[in-house]
């Protein structure tokens, strides 16, 4: 079968890539299945996750549950664990085959090895770290309408060059957050991205999609010629990830407890144990070695977007804010009243925080 | 055995940036500098060096003005640099960069125990796309997100970080690393180094130099060759300020805590 990726009327249906490690979907895998749901939809087509692995087919009905229609198991022992150049191949052979109009990945540091090189091998354009797809063209204009700076009404969306009611808009910061960019793939298919996990918004698991899967086991090709790397050794960190992502709470700090970064670190800890909260970082206190980095918020750390965000002597450059500013409510405390956190804060306070944080932990015992 | 790596001068976003009323970005306006993670590959090149006594090339692709950087880069202690620059290549998106700095690497030839470094994504784009798309279109293995390099005889040993984890990873050359800030420190350029790079020849790759290669056709470099375009660009939305609470520290304490409770947050 004769593949050629600019013949863009032959592809068909939604894909999303269904990154396992040992034998477990990460979060963010179901959170961009509920995604694709929402393409598929909007494109009146098919949902398929592409499962690569070795004795995976226990995640089917997970991947069914949060919207997928069918799922694609390739497993063969070569694929056990994730390697570059084996899951490039099972990829770019499944896309030659079947073609589909759209390929999610997440951007994790396995979707983002892995999607640029798919992208290269199939001639076709990749965007990064997405953190708001659409296809229907209304949706995105009221996306716009709501979340940009854009003059809408005086903006025309339609082009000459493609059909901008059908091609995927996928919208992702730039310049350190400085700007965003709706990106098109206009004459090549399938259109790529990769997507920033914690962004998309989880569907709820449904009994009776999980039952309707379909799971079809495709011809393939791959052997030990196959294998440049070998894998000597797979470590987990020994200390449990914070959860950022899952947290209602978020009390973060930054530059501000330098004075003393000890006692900074505790009050900062004994105020997200009153709130039922996480610590978070800039990524100054994670390049100082202040905390680790799985607590770094930001551009180059996790999007967020908790109940309530505590910014602890956090000045907030842009970087950080692009990765907080959609909490629901944002409390600052910095020294500085020209701190650009403030301009986001619902409430702002003026003042140290080693001298404001014991005193607020000792009202919120009291109004408890 | 030589080392190649790719780098690239970017506008710094850590610094000041502005926006112009449109929505692009006045590059003009902003420093450029090396991108940070590319320093960091730079320095693992220049510690192989240190140690193996090979060569180390960098190839960076970009207007002229990049000259700037690579004498820098001289000064650290690199031995040639390449600079490919042709407004035939302007607009490159991800695919069409690697395209060409493929085929320039192609171009200065690569032996069985050469290594190609990159920094793991520029901060003006954060792609991290550049890397394994320029691996895969030099047909060369590769491994990312990398925070410790060893070599061993013909192999290198690699320890290439997970969110939640790493993975130790065994690779033969050539081959294609992406190098993340936890490898290294990078170094100061030495005074001699400043003194001699002034000397150094900064050898120009322009599109007629490259223009006989496979990988090189108008159909794939440039704005033309890119298979994604930007469709729109804004600035996000700024969410407006609320309220600065006044008083001393035990009265914005006290009113904080009370419009936590009135909003159900504690």
């Amino acid at each position: 079968m004769s593949f050629n990726s600019m013949n863009i009327d032959e592809f068909r249906d939604v894909w999303v890539f269904a990154e396992q490690r040992q034998g477990e979907l990460t979060p963010a895998v179901l959170e961009l299945i509920s995604e694709g749901r929402k393409l598929a939809d909007e494109l009146h087509c098919q949902l398929k996750a592409v499962l690569p692995g070795e004795h995976v087919e226990h995640l089917v009905q997970k991947l069914g549950g949060y919207g997928a229609d069918e799922v694609l198991v390739y497993e063969h022992p070569l694929l056990r664990d994730y390697r570059t150049e084996t899951y490039t191949e099972v990829i770019a052979q499944a896309v030659e085959t079947f073609k589909p109009e759209i390929l999610l990945f997440v951007a994790s540091n396995i979707g983002r090895d892995l999607a640029p090189r798919c992208a290269a091998r199939l001639h076709t354009g990749l965007c990064a770290d997405c953190t708001h797809l659409d296809v229907d063209l209304n949706n995105y204009i009221e996306f716009l309408r709501k979340e940009s700076s854009l003059d809408t009404e005086n903006t025309s969306f339609e082009s000459k060059l493609f059909d901008a009611e059908r091609n995927l808009k996928m919208t992702r910061p730039a310049f350190g957050g400085h700007l965003m960019a709706t990106i098109v793939c206009p004459r090549f298919r399938p259109a790529m991205a990769t997507v920033r996990p914690g962004v998309m918004k989880l569907r709820a698991y449904s009994e009776e999609k999980a039952a309707a899967v379909t799971i079809i086991h495709p011809d393939f090709r791959l052997d030990e010629t196959d294998v440049q790397t070998e894998i000597v050794e797979i470590v987990k960190s020994s200390h449990k990830a914070v959860d950022l992502i899952g947290a209602d709470v978020i009390v973060a700090v930054g530059q501000g407890i330098a004075k003393d970064v000890e006692k900074g670190l505790s009050l900062a800890n004994e105020l997200a144990d009153a709130l039922g909260g996480v610590l978070g970082a800039t990524r100054a206190v994670v390049d100082n070695g202040w905390l680790s980095a799985d607590h770094q918020v930001g551009q180059t750390g996790k999007t967020v977007r908790p109940k309530l965000y505590i910014a602890l002597g956090i000045s907030g450059a842009i970087q950080h804010k692009s990765g907080m500013q959609d909490s629901e409510c944002i409390i600052a405390v910095n020294k500085s009243e020209l701190a650009p956190i403030f301009e986001i804060a619902d409430y702002g306070i003026v003042g140290d925080l080693f001298d404001i944080v014991p005193r607020l932990i000792e009202e919120i015992g009291k109004a408890k | 055995m030589k080392i190649l790596v790719t780098v690239k001068q970017v506008p710094d976003t850590t610094g000041k940036v502005s926006v112009r009323p449109d929505g692009t970005l006045d590059r003009a306006s902003m420093e450029a500098v090396t991108n940070p993670d590319d320093l960091n590959a730079v320095e693992a090149a220049l510690q192989l060096k240190d140690q193996y006594g090979c060569k180390v090339i960098t190839v960076t692709m970009g207007p002229m003005q990049a000259e700037s950087m690579l004498r820098e880069l001289l000064a650290m202690g690199v031995d040639e640099t390449v600079l490919v620059s042709g407004r035939e290549f302007g607009g490159s998106d991800t695919y069409a960069t690697s395209q060409i700095l493929a085929a320039a690497i192609d171009t200065i030839g690569l032996e069985p125990d050469d290594i190609i470094l990159a920094g793991r994504q520029a901060i003006d784009g954060d792609t991290a796309q550049v890397g394994p798309q320029i691996a895969e279109k030099l047909g060369l293995p590769q491994v990312s997100y990398a925070a410790e390099i060893v070599k061993e005889d013909h192999t290198l040993l690699i320890k290439r970080m997970l969110e939640d984890g790493y993975m130790m990873v065994r690779i033969g050359t050539p081959c294609l690393i992406t190098c993340v800030k936890e490898l290294n420190e990078p170094r100061y350029m030495s005074v001699i180094g400043i003194e001699d790079c002034f000397d150094k020849e900064i050898r120009i790759m322009s599109y007629d130099d490259l223009k006989d290669h496979p990988l090189i056709d108008r159909t794939t470099i440039g704005l033309q060759g890119s298979p994604t375009n930007i469709y729109k660009s804004f600035t996000p939305p700024l969410r407006s300020a609320g309220r600065m609470l006044k008083g001393s520290p035990a009265e914005m304490a006290a009113e904080l805590a009370s419009c936590l409770a009135d909003k159900h947050l504690i």
